[in-house]
């Protein structure tokens, strides 16, 4: 993704450019909210004009992997992009009334809120922790359609309400699922296994897809490993 | 929406491997590379250690594994086994080595002679491979092992590729120091002389005498074609200077070439002038 970004065809450009807005608006979204204190409103100005910036003025051609993660070279850009908005305080030269990218400022907004009782105390660990809820869910999105493209619905019911149950007090047992899905113990196990193998596949090929070398997705996947 | 606890689940699942249902238990990380974590783990069956390599690539995974089960030779370690994990990683199986990485076991103080006959080795199986076309791009020290009964492995195959998929590949994998130019560069005519490139930084290590650094700069020459064009012919060279030869990448002075002709023929010198100066001696005395 960020390779293709340098590409000299447009296309590639604009659809890299589309893929890394679409795995990286949230997380810039609700670190503009809570990081620099911006009301919603501002906060989706502020989203708008730094990736129009970003791709007008090709903010991402200086990243060089072997110096740093594409997250946190990212979130330098955002900052002194925010710093700067900030100063000149013209809203329409931070984005205002431009549309690049599609944001869904409501369904921000809520994840913001059933997260509003954390409190932030180090900002690189609260970007990262929402580029992984992001990642995760792009996946966990691809493999619904995955699923449902192969006719296997019930794969993705069985991860849907074991591995992506909200709270671990309404994670259902195995034995609680194979009777709501009117299936097996045997098969709840076999389609979670399955399920679980895509999730992880589509995970490390969104992965691969934002890195622009073998070695920055190698240290991108260690790191996800703990 | 991903709320915190889901978070946390979906990120366990990236944590250590999952090998229930296999035959092996983990015991200990023995290092990491080659696209992969290397495990020290016990196989059940055979109850034995062997060393697991987990493989986290979304392509390709099998490519080590295919490579290695190809390259049977005494100096490349031996795969048993290969399978996918219940997570969906791939795993193989290859023999645990006991002894010390080339790197540790040359800071030891090793005789030049001793560490020229192990980098002779290390040829051997890399000169196999080619001939099996494959390249194994990433040669460096850490990646060679000398065993308990002074075996010599090389390890680590995890960025080797077939020679007829290489061209036209950009990928770039290696370790920068020991990283041919044109590999480093993501060229796509990267051929086994990229292995070369890399065998010549390796012995730039373990050099010490002009010839063999001369043979070392001869190999990891810039440019492909200055470099020696097989590792046979490389070898060759080093083993010129174990036998006392000329080596081909170094031009000597004459007193190079008379101390190297001293040190080759060293007692039959000897002899002869032992003869000679007693042959003077003898006509010496009769004259008085």
């Amino acid at each position: 993704m960020v390779a293709a970004m340098r590409s000299p065809r447009a296309d590639e450009r604009r659809s890299a450019f589309d893929a890394l807005v679409s795995a990286y608006w949230k997380p810039v979204f609700k670190y503009v909210r809570l990081k620099w204190h911006a009301p919603p409103e501002d906060a989706a100005d502020l989203t708008q004009g730094f990736f129009l910036q970003a791709f007008e003025k090709d903010f991402f051609a200086g990243f060089d992997p072997a110096r740093a993660r594409f997250r946190t070279y990212l979130r330098t850009c955002l900052d002194g992009f925010v710093a700067n908005a900030r100063k000149a305080d013209a809203r329409l030269k931070r984005g205002g009334g431009v549309t690049l990218i599609a944001i869904d400022v409501d369904e921000a907004e809520r994840e913001l809120a059933y997260q509003a009782g954390n409190l932030v105390h180090d900002f690189d660990a609260y970007f990262h922790r929402e580029w992984l809820r992001s990642l995760f869910a792009g996946a966990a999105e691809r493999l619904r359609a995955a699923c449902q493209a192969r006719g296997r619905a019930v794969r993705f019911a069985v991860f849907e309400q074991y591995d992506l149950a909200a709270d671990d007090r309404d994670r259902p047992t195995y034995a609680e699922l194979a009777r709501r899905l009117d299936l097996s113990s045997t098969d709840v196990t076999n389609e979670l296994a399955a399920a679980r193998r895509e999730f992880r596949r589509l995970v490390l090929e969104a992965l691969r897809e934002q890195c622009a070398t073998d070695e920055e997705f190698e240290a991108e996947a260690r790191a996800l490993s703990g | 929406m991903i709320s915190e606890p889901a978070l946390d689940r979906l990120s366990a699942m990236f944590q250590g491997p999952d090998v229930s249902g296999t035959r092996y238990t983990l015991i200990s990380v023995l290092g990491r590379g080659g696209m992969g974590v290397v495990y020290l783990a016990r196989d059940t069956v055979l109850d034995r250690e062997v060393a697991l390599k987990i493989v986290e690539r979304p392509h390709d995974e099998a490519n080590e594994a295919r490579i290695l089960a190809r390259l049977e030779h005494p100096g490349i370690v031996p795969v048993h086994d290969f399978g996918e994990l219940p997570d969906g990683r791939l795993f193989y199986a290859m023999k645990r080595v006991r002894g010390d990485r080339l790197d540790r076991w040359t800071a030891s103080g090793r005789e030049l002679t001793e560490r020229l006959h192990v980098f002779l080795r290390v040829c051997d199986a890399v000169a196999f491979a080619h001939a099996q076309g494959v390249i194994h791009r990433d040669l460096k020290p850490e990646n060679v092992m000398i065993g308990e009964f002074g075996e010599v492995l090389v390890l680590d195959w995890g960025v080797a590729q077939e020679m007829q998929n290489a061209k036209g590949r950009l990928q770039i994998a290696g370790t920068p120091a020991y990283m041919a130019p044109e590999q480093a560069r993501g060229d796509a005519a990267v051929d086994h002389r990229a292995d070369i490139f890399s065998l010549g930084a390796m012995l730039e290590a373990i050099a010490g005498t002009a010839p063999v650094l001369a043979i070392a700069r001869k190999a990891r020459a810039d440019d492909p074609a200055a470099r020696y064009q097989d590792v046979p012919a490389l070898s060759a060279d080093v083993g010129r200077f174990l036998a006392g030869r000329a080596v081909e990448a170094h031009r000597e002075r004459l007193v190079d070439r008379l101390a190297r002709f001293y040190r080759r023929y060293r007692l039959p010198i000897l002899l002869v002038l032992t003869y000679l100066i007693a042959r003077v001696l003898l006509l010496w005395l009769a004259r008085v």
